[in-house]
């Protein structure tokens, strides 16, 4: 290491671009408030807005319906985590079984193909709707009947299709290079896919991966269509005292609040572990 | 008796013979160094011997053992080739020192602890010790491919491959690359090399071999295939690269 202290040059410039950077955040926050304030004078000016906002944005309403929403959500998140635990393993394994090579994997490699097509294709409410009143009409001995559990599985068949997609662009992604430096050193198939394939496809496929997710976030409200009291069932109900849609609008903004960290935290994950590859440079 | 003995290999991709009736004996200790065009053939015949590819005729003998026999255990023999690529493949998202201790702990069966201390021996030793904990993509060209190298020899190989490894290396990087291959070759190290630096195959080949379309055209001691070849062929290449 040199002793280095950076020239009279380079000082000029870091001054120079601290003064633009200031420049920057100033012409960032005075444009943001002027185009909010346009936004909010033009809604605000036009003739039903006092309507509207006492329809949609009553504070006393959403005060009243926060604790009751915020109770049906607790059921979403709860249903979105088990889901998507369950919804990774499958989407997974489907995944897996599509790349399988050899005769022998023929009617698996079938099943998963055909398991894909059909669950991407089928609208998710149809799914939920064949599940949550079709089983329970079955009126089988020992399977439970909780409209919850059979949306839950409705959720989990469409997603894991879904993310098993997601799972194999990621594993063809991997170039074919590092299999056969895997395959060279003697690793079989299997722990190639193991040990080399999967760590890397995995990587690159997290952002789009956490985007389904974010989906399942906001479907997991329509299980609310079995009658299960989630966050959009809740305020529904809340709705219906009054006809004042705010506890809908409440229920969106926990829904945006619930998402928006897991997106930040995809950002933050994918920086800290360079899985986008070299860091950017000036351009 | 030959260590690798190949004999009447053939490979085609559809209409496109890249190896035709090709015969080639390595005895143990001795390095081979194929030379030819781009296309003529080599990097395939390594990826065949190392049973990448199936070849489409033919047979190849390692120690005795026809590999090209679908019966035979290819992740087996595979374990017992070392094989370097130009583009040195290494596994981006593991350490370089992980890249050298996955084959002999999920491979060998070497204890976690004892694969460390080889593979730190083996970075030792190709000169990248203090980058053990860097990941592939912070290291340089010359860096990575010494690490390829070394991932390849923990594992103690019977026969090292070696396609093109130093074409994309800028020329101080070829050098560093070239002092490791001379130092294996001083131990007895049989190596199969394919490469473009005339230079190094005369001074480091026991034998030359010069691929054309496919077949092996003509071979002999360096001497002889680079300073008087007899083919035609061989004339020509020699020619055109050095000018």
């Amino acid at each position: 290491m040199t002793d280095w202290q950076p020239s009279a040059l380079q000082l000029e410039r870091i001054a120079y671009r601290q003064r633009r950077a200031r420049r920057s955040t100033l012409i960032a926050v005075v444009s943001s408030v002027v185009l909010l304030v346009l936004v909010a004078i033009g809604i605000g000016s036009t003739p039903g807005w006092p309507r509207v906002r006492a329809t949609f944005f009553d504070p006393q309403r959403a005060w009243e319906a926060l604790p009751v929403v915020a109770e049906g959500l607790w059921l979403n998140i709860r249903v979105m985590l088990i889901c998507a635990v369950l919804i990774v393993v499958i989407g997974m394994a489907l995944a897996i079984l599509r790349t399988l090579r050899g005769p022998i994997f023929f009617p698996l490699r079938v099943f998963a193909a055909a398991y894909t097509d059909v669950f991407r294709g089928l609208p998710l409410l149809l799914v939920i709707f064949l599940l949550g009143f079709g089983v329970p009409a079955l009126r089988l001995q020992g399977v439970p009947n909780a409209a919850v559990i059979w949306g839950g599985a409705a959720l989990v068949l469409t997603y894991s299709s879904y993310v098993a997609e997601v799972f194999r662009a990621g594993i063809e992604s991997v170039h074919p290079s590092q299999r056969a430096a895997a395959r060279s050193l003697g690793l079989s198939y299997r722990q190639t896919l193991r040990f080399v394939v999967l760590p890397q496809a995995v990587r690159r496929v997290m952002p789009p991966l956490l985007n389904d997710f974010v989906s399942l976030q906001k479907d997991s409200g329509l299980i609310a269509v079995l009658g299960v009291i989630d966050a959009i069932r809740a305020a529904q109900l809340e709705t219906a005292i009054d006809f004042n849609f705010t506890p809908y609008v409440v229920a969106g903004l926990l829904f945006v609040a619930l998402t928006i960290p897991l997106t930040r935290l995809t950002d933050y994950v994918a920086r800290r572990q360079g899985w986008y590859g070299g860091g950017g440079g000036p351009v | 008796m030959s260590l690798l003995s190949l004999r009447g290999v053939r490979k085609a991709y559809g209409d496109n013979v890249v190896l035709d009736d090709f015969g080639l004996e390595v005895s143990e200790g001795e390095c081979v160094v194929l030379i030819g065009a781009s296309g003529s053939g080599k990097s395939t015949l390594l990826r065949c011997i190392n049973l990448l590819e199936v070849v489409d005729d033919g047979v190849i003998e390692l120690a005795g053992t026809d590999i090209t026999d679908p019966r035979a255990d290819a992740d087996k023999i595979r374990s017992t080739i070392g094989i370097v690529f130009q583009s040195y493949n290494l596994f981006p998202h593991l350490s370089v020192l992980d890249n050298a201790t996955l084959a002999p702990i999920r491979v060998h069966g070497v204890p976690r602890d004892e694969a460390r201390r080889r593979a730190l021996e083996m970075l030792d030793r190709v000169g990248l010790r203090d980058k053990a904990d860097a990941r592939p993509d912070d290291l340089s060209g010359g860096q990575q491919q010494r690490a390829a190298i070394a991932r390849a020899l923990v594992n103690s190989p019977t026969l090292m491959l070696l396609d093109e490894i130093t074409s994309a290396l800028d020329p101080e990087l070829v050098g560093e690359v070239l002092d490791l291959l001379r130092d294996l070759r001083s131990e007895g190290m049989t190596m199969l090399i394919c490469t473009h630096e005339m230079a190094f195959a005369r001074e480091i080949a026991d034998q030359v071999c010069f691929l054309h379309q496919g077949r092996l055209l003509e071979s002999g001691p360096p001497a002889q295939v680079l300073d008087n070849p007899s083919q035609p062929r061989t004339q020509e290449f020699l020619r055109r690269i050095r000018t």
